[in-house]
């Protein structure tokens, strides 16, 4: 069964006729060619695949394009704007926050979603809320650290 | 891995033919100087044998452009431990030229010269010398150049960022690219040319940033995934669910129903495509097959006697004085069994390979350590000539030794071959945990004995299975025997799955074994561990890191156990000495470890990217905590029941030690040693320490799970 589906991605309206059963991550990957978000389990468990809905981070593997009709979603793809990177991605930058980088797109949505609930998060509060988002590299302390650097940096440009 | 006949594998057998290649390949570059250079040159350039674990193959091209850009072709690839910075750095400064002037392609089997892989922590210690004495050359000829072209002497030049200048005339100058341009000039290296000194070290020793973070932190970086070809089938393979299953039959019709769907079956090779993944998942689960199956009587608990039971083929990897002696001289006997369980590789990318047939070449982009034996491999299953195999350059999501084994590419290019299509084969997780060549279970048994002097008299050491790699004891021990003991030769593997390298592979068993071991010594001694440890060392570099990890842990004597959590584990790997110790707290209601506090020394000889084998070291900490505490593969027979991260416990964001400090001791004098691998090897031993300093219960068994720490505190109670 063929649906319209209508949302806005990463700030332009979009519209897709599919079979709205299909997951939203293979339909970002395939039908947009969004390829930043990234497969890592099928289950939720390694959030390598987090995408903000509605500004809440959500698992695209758990979603399907069905579940996305009238909302917002936004991919690591939509995060710069115009040219100019999130001061999240210029942090995972500056603190070295990725090695493989597999997992960082995941990260990197993770963590803006925990910064729009919570602006300037503790590092025991940025664990909380990073915790089901895995690095196999093994480069969680220096994501708390590019987390905390971003905080303090968006803080100062919203001052300006 | 097979040894094959490639461009540089046999360099010095037929050089004319390999010279008609490369002038070839400078033609299609477009011109300019190009030095090739040869892993088989590192003997005659740096003196001395390779080690038995250095001996690979591996070659590399550089190039000076005539826009004055300089390129590197490595067949060695980019999975995150950082090469991409640390190779251009070396390069930068035998060359004189400015780091951001350095391309470097990687693992691109049509323009890289052959490799055998990367695995091993190879490419610093053994490519880098071979890289800079490559920059050298190219320096020391572009000089020669510059020399005749301003018709000044070589020595009355100055070069920095490939402009060469007349010391005394400094208007007269000339680029690298303006010397290189409309020549051809093809040189081997043959000789080794005066590399850098550290005090001329421009770049090298000089903390730098990932150089490929900005393609990775906005999704734009290309994984072989990312690849999406027009008219591209997602295809799902049929498995069966044991090891020991052999297919009997198989119904497809289900699938063949489905809309799109097409099914492909070769011998024993059954799959369906889609265009859409997840058609391609409905489809296979609608495939009804029959298996014969035979599962051993084994499981993830029994496998250790199995495991003792089967290796009878020993093998000595070291031995000295007299055993019958050392016991003799031994006031106390500790003998000793440790268990290590089966532990998967277990990246987030999981292996992938999409390919195409385009005018008769087969394209590939697979997330694999060893392109060049793939595209071996992958010509020889479809009796296809090697140059018409492709292996692209593309980023790997993680490899830790087990992006080595290729059968992904090779199931994508059978089907490929089949159908015509492009096609792409993700493997979901479940087939990640079932197919990974995973680290093997072993046993370690350990005799020793302690005099009356707190010195170390006896050691028996015999591990089953993990392998010999970091099994040798390095303490002043008299009188000592070290065995590897496996299956008799050609007798049939004892593992239920394949087993293979994992990142410092069999050191990290035999690490957690001899480091527990030298502290139950200690305590029985009632010696500090770290002193009981000088005491058995006449290694300077072994004392030097112990004694620089102890100064920044703030360590003070007491003997174990201190009530503190304090731990202690030392070794060398890959040319590398550590020591390292840890903090813990351990819930004693609970079981659970928290480490708190990790400080690592390392002597790695010199260092190219401090920034970057600081974050190895760190990556390998906090993945080390994995096999530590939490990673255990579960099966039954060839059943593995292991099949996601809902069951499969990987260091996650609240293991994390608070702190993580990394000392690299100042060597740069020295060659450079590994680094993607030493500090993983301590961390089973430094964390089994730590828990017995917090608790007095003492650990034989990896992962050191909550449920194993209670029982181990039980049994210390009573």
């Amino acid at each position: 069964m063929i649906e319209t589906i209508q949302f806005n991605l990463n700030g332009d309206p979009a519209e897709l006729a599919v079979d709205p059963d299909l997951t939203l991550m293979w339909v970002l990957r395939t039908s947009f060619g969004l390829t930043g978000t990234k497969f890592g389990c099928g289950l939720g468990f390694c959030g390598s695949c987090t995408i903000m809905l509605d500004n809440e981070p959500v698992r695209s593997c758990m979603l399907t394009i069905g579940d996305i009709g009238g909302k917002k979603v936004l991919t690591i793809e939509g995060l710069a704007q115009n040219g100019s990177l999130h001061p999240l991605q210029k942090a995972f930058m500056e603190n070295d926050a990725l090695q493989c980088g597999y997992c960082t797109p995941g990260m990197i949505m993770n963590a803006y979603g925990l910064l729009l609930k919570n602006p300037e998060p503790s590092s025991k509060e940025i664990i909380e809320g990073m915790e089901d988002n895995l690095c196999r590299c093994g480069t969680y302390n220096r994501i708390i650290e590019a987390i905390q650097s971003a905080s303090k940096e968006m803080k100062r440009e919203a001052a300006i | 891995m097979k040894k094959n006949k490639h461009l540089g594998e046999n360099i010095n057998d037929d050089p004319i033919t390999h010279d008609l290649d490369r002038r070839d390949f400078l033609k299609r570059m477009g011109g300019g100087l190009l030095i090739t250079f040869s892993l088989n040159d590192y003997p005659l350039l740096f003196g001395g044998e390779l080690q038995e674990d250095e001996k690979t193959d591996m070659n590399a091209y550089l190039r000076i452009g005539q826009d004055g850009r300089v390129s590197l072709y490595t067949g060695k690839i980019e999975m995150g431990q950082g090469v991409i910075t640390s190779l251009g750095q070396m390069l930068a400064d035998e060359l004189d030229v400015h780091y951001d002037s350095i391309d470097i392609f990687m693992g691109d089997t049509d323009i890289c010269p052959w490799d055998e892989g990367t695995y091993g922590s190879l490419t610093t210690r053994v490519f880098g010398p071979l890289l800079r004495a490559a920059g050298a050359e190219a320096r020391a000829t572009l000089m020669q150049m510059a020399a005749e072209y301003l018709s000044i002497p070589a020595d009355r030049l100055d070069v920095r960022d490939g402009i060469v200048t007349a010391k005394e005339v400094k208007e007269k100058r000339v680029s690298y690219g303006t010397l290189t341009s409309g020549k051809e000039i093809v040189k081997r290296l043959e000789e080794k040319p005066a590399l850098k000194k550290p005090s001329e070290f421009r770049f090298m020793g000089q903390p730098m940033l990932r150089t490929d973070a900005r393609e990775k932190v906005t999704g734009e970086a290309k994984y072989a995934g990312d690849i999406q070809l027009p008219g591209m089938r997602y295809a799902r393979i049929l498995r069966p669910r044991s090891y020991f299953s052999k297919l009997i039959s198989v119904d497809t019709s289900g699938a063949e129903s489905m809309e799109g769907v097409e099914v492909v079956r070769d011998g024993d090779l059954v799959a369906v495509l889609h265009e859409l993944p997840d058609m391609a998942d409905i489809a296979i689960s609608k495939v009804k097959a029959e298996y014969e199956t035979k599962d051993p009587d084994v499981n993830d608990q029994s496998i250790f006697e199995h495991l003792v039971k089967s290796g009878t083929g020993k093998r000595v990897i070291d031995e000295g004085g007299d055993l019958e002696v050392g016991l003799q001289h031994s006031s106390q006997v500790f003998e000793m069994e440790y268990l290590d369980g089966y532990v998967a590789h277990a990246p987030i990318e999981n292996h992938t390979a999409t390919a195409m047939m385009e005018d008769g070449v087969m394209k590939i982009w697979a997330s694999t350590q060893t392109p060049y034996p793939a595209r071996t491999d992958v010509a020889e299953l479809l009796g296809m000539p090697e140059e018409k195999v492709h292996i692209m350059q593309i980023f790997v999501g993680g490899g830790f030794g087990g992006k080595i084994y290729n059968q992904q590419i090779l199931e994508v290019a059978r089907l490929v071959k089949l159908t015509g299509k492009p096609i792409q084969v993700v493997w979901t997780r479940r087939e990640e945990f079932f197919y990974d060549r995973l680290r093997p279970a072993a046993v370690v048994r350990i005799k020793s004995g302690i005099n009356d002097s707190g010195k170390i008299s006896l050691w028996d050491y015999d591990v089953f299975f993990a392998g010999s790699r970091g099994a040798k004891q390095y303490y002043e021990i008299p009188n000592h025997k070290t065995v590897s003991s496996s299956t008799e030769m050609g007798e049939p593997d004892a593992h239920m799955f394949y087993t293979g390298a994992w990142r410092a592979p069999a050191h990290n068993t035999n690490t957690f074994a001899r480091e527990s071991q030298i502290e139950i010594m200690a305590a029985a001694a009632g010696i500090d561990p770290l002193d009981f440890r000088l005491r058995q060392l006449k290694d300077a570099k072994y004392i030097n890191v112990l004694k620089m990890v102890a100064d920044k842990f703030g360590w003070t004597p007491a003997k174990g156990p201190s009530g503190r959590g304090y731990g202690i584990a030392c070794g060398r790997d890959t040319g590398t000495t550590v020591g390292m110790m840890a903090e813990v707290e351990v819930d004693k209601t609970t079981g659970h470890v928290q480490v708190k506090r990790v400080v690592v020394a390392m002597d790695m000889g010199l260092v190219v990217n401090p920034q970057g084998a600081t974050i190895q070291a760190e990556g390998c900490i906090n993945m080390g905590l994995g096999y530590a505490l939490g990673e255990d593969i579960r099966f039954e027979g060839g059943k593995m029941l292991t099949r996601n991260f809902d069951s499969y416990d990987i260091t996650r964001f609240s293991w994390t030690p608070e702190k993580i400090e990394v000392l690299l001791v100042d060597a740069q004098d020295e060659p450079p040693h590994g680094g993607g691998e030493p500090a993983i090897i301590c961390m089973g031993g430094v964390v089994a320490n730590a828990i017995f300093d917090a608790t007095g219960a003492r650990l034989y068994q990896m992962p050191m799970t909550p449920e194993r720490v209670l029982e181990a505190m039980a049994m210390a109670n009573t």
